[in-house]
């Protein structure tokens, strides 16, 4: 078992090579004459107005908090789906009500206006 | 079957070498094959879909470099070679250089749990479906740094949105993967593809696919795919009309290139994924005879899958931000916990598995009945409402007077 992480281990390593490599392969390959307008943030060829990293809608901040809950949910789900075909009667009910509190959430999130998108 | 490392590492070791060694350098090779495939593979894809798409809008294509225009990808990657690195100075310059490296490194590392055929696959990871989804939030994180990192307001506004709409079908997709999961019971992707054989009078014809038995689920998991690999309906964060190029503006040369490939090779993977899950994996006739044949069959059917996703970027006009996010959110997240509860219940049935399956199938039929239901009503709202828009003639004698308001 441990020997298919050291495959992994190897394979990311060669994974980070290939991009760094043909990255600094591109960096030297190509021509390099920086110049401060060619530098300068593309936005259409208009001159920037104001700080880039301003405040953002909160929508997304809400769409962030929505996913948070079910992903965590999925990463529960994951392992009683191994073990389901030994679970009992209790264990089959539990993950049915959890499953089941989740939709019901979701549709409370749905009540609430959470998933409205203006 | 073997494993591609047992049989390198006998060879070596037949060859005088000590254990560890032999193991050390058919990982090696193994590991080098597999980087160098990826890449490898997504000078192909362009190629693939530039033909696809050329032929849709009724062109030819690249056909001037090479035999058929094959090697036109080649010549554009060295075209991107010689080009300058600019990057801004108003860039945050550690996240800004490490996104394309990480968006790469993401779609490199999904090859290690590829079951190409049986014995052939990097690593039988017992993980290996959640491997999959923690590498596919790779590209989420990097899609972000890009877009962040750029201090560009364009960029920003893309970034923004791909946290929007791929964290929205992440939810359904990853769902959708427990299906499979749950009906196997594995998350090893050899075991999920050894499941799916199907064997009459003693001959394996491999159409066991799940997707037989989950419809709806596999749909699903398509649907959220194609949103997952940033293609044309789900194209937004790339909208060139709104966002000239999307988060990665500000890049060019061969980080724009990094950027491209692991788009292109994402949507592959997708569509491998969806066949490793759902359509089968390496099954065929007589793979369990000659299992060297399954790579053809495995390749073959993520191509086919491949070839429609480009199909659908040829021909389908771009969805708006609300009606994406409402999709997910309000149609497919409680279709599939809904099908996935259905799932639950009917493998618990004290009854023989087929009519187990047999439910499972039913109840994926009722869901896929429920939304065209529910498709024919908004595109019948539509239709009311376009006739509105372009048609006034047809709506004369059919208005009525504003009624009085009272006051």
């Amino acid at each position: 078992m441990l020997q298919n992480y050291t495959f992994v281990l190897i394979l990311s390593g060669l994974a980070l090579l290939v991009p760094v490599a043909a990255i600094l392969l591109g960096h030297f390959l190509g021509p390099r004459r920086p110049n401060p307008i060619k530098n300068q943030t593309y936005e259409s060829g208009v001159e920037t107005v104001g700080d880039t990293w301003v405040q953002f809608r909160a929508q997304y901040y809400l769409i962030g908090l929505i996913f948070l809950i079910f992903d965590v949910e999925v990463i529960f789900l994951f392992p009683i789906a191994l073990a389901y075909q030994r679970l009992s009667l209790f264990g089959v009910v539990a993950t049915i009500t959890f499953v089941v509190i989740l939709l019901l959430g979701l549709l409370l999130e749905w009540r609430k206006g959470a998933l409205e998108w203006e | 079957m073997q494993h591609w490392s047992t049989t390198l590492t006998n060879f070596f070791t037949g060859l005088g070498l000590p254990e560890a060694a032999a193991l050390a350098i058919a990982f090696i090779i193994g590991a080098t094959a597999l980087a160098i495939f990826a890449p490898t593979l997504a000078l192909g894809l362009i190629w693939i879909t530039r033909k696809i798409v050329s032929r849709i809008q009724d062109r030819i294509g690249p056909n001037r470099v090479g035999p058929f225009g094959l090697l036109q990808t080649v010549a554009d990657a060295a075209k991107l070679l010689s080009k300058e690195d600019i990057s801004p100075t108003e860039a945050d310059r550690v996240a800004y250089n490490l996104a394309p490296i990480i968006s790469v490194f993401g779609v490199i590392m999904s090859t290690t749990v590829i079951a190409f055929a049986p014995g052939i696959i990097g690593a039988d990871l017992h993980v290996g479906v959640l491997f999959l989804v923690a590498l596919g939030s790779l590209g989420i994180l990097s899609a972000l740094m890009a877009g962040w990192s750029s201090n560009n307001k364009y960029a920003l506004l893309a970034g923004f949105r791909v946290i929007a709409q791929l964290l929205s079908y992440e939810i359904p997709m990853v769902l959708a993967m427990l299906g499979p999961v749950l009906l196997v019971g594995s998350m090893r992707l050899q075991a999920l593809s050894e499941f799916q054989s199907l064997e009459i009078a003693g001959f394996n014809i491999g159409l066991g696919w799940t997707a037989f038995v989950m419809p709806a689920v596999f749909l699903i998991y398509f649907i959220s795919a194609l949103a997952e690999g940033e293609q044309t309906p789900f194209d937004l964060l790339e909208a060139e009309s709104e966002l000239i190029a999307g988060f990665h503006i500000e890049y060019s040369g061969m980080k724009f290139a990094m950027f491209f490939l692991a788009q292109f090779l994402n949507s592959f993977f997708l569509g491998a994924i969806a066949v490793m899950l759902f359509l089968g994996g390496w099954q065929g006739p007589f793979v369990d005879q000659l299992p060297i044949l399954g790579v053809v069959y495995f390749l073959g059917k993520s191509m086919l899958v491949y070839a429609v996703i480009q199909w659908i970027k040829g021909t389908y006009p771009r969805v708006r931000i609300d009606q994406m996010m409402a999709f997910a959110w309000k149609v497919l997240v409680p279709m599939v916990l809904g099908l996935i509860l259905w799932q639950m219940m009917a493998l618990k049935l004290p009854a023989p598995t087929w009519v187990q399956y047999a439910a499972i199938l039913i109840g994926n039929l009722g869901a896929i009945a429920w939304i065209v239901v529910i498709l024919n009503r908004h595109f019948l709202n539509e239709e009311v409402r376009t006739k509105r828009a372009f048609e006034p003639a047809s709506l004369i004698g059919t208005m009525q007077p504003a009624p009085p308001s009272g006051d």
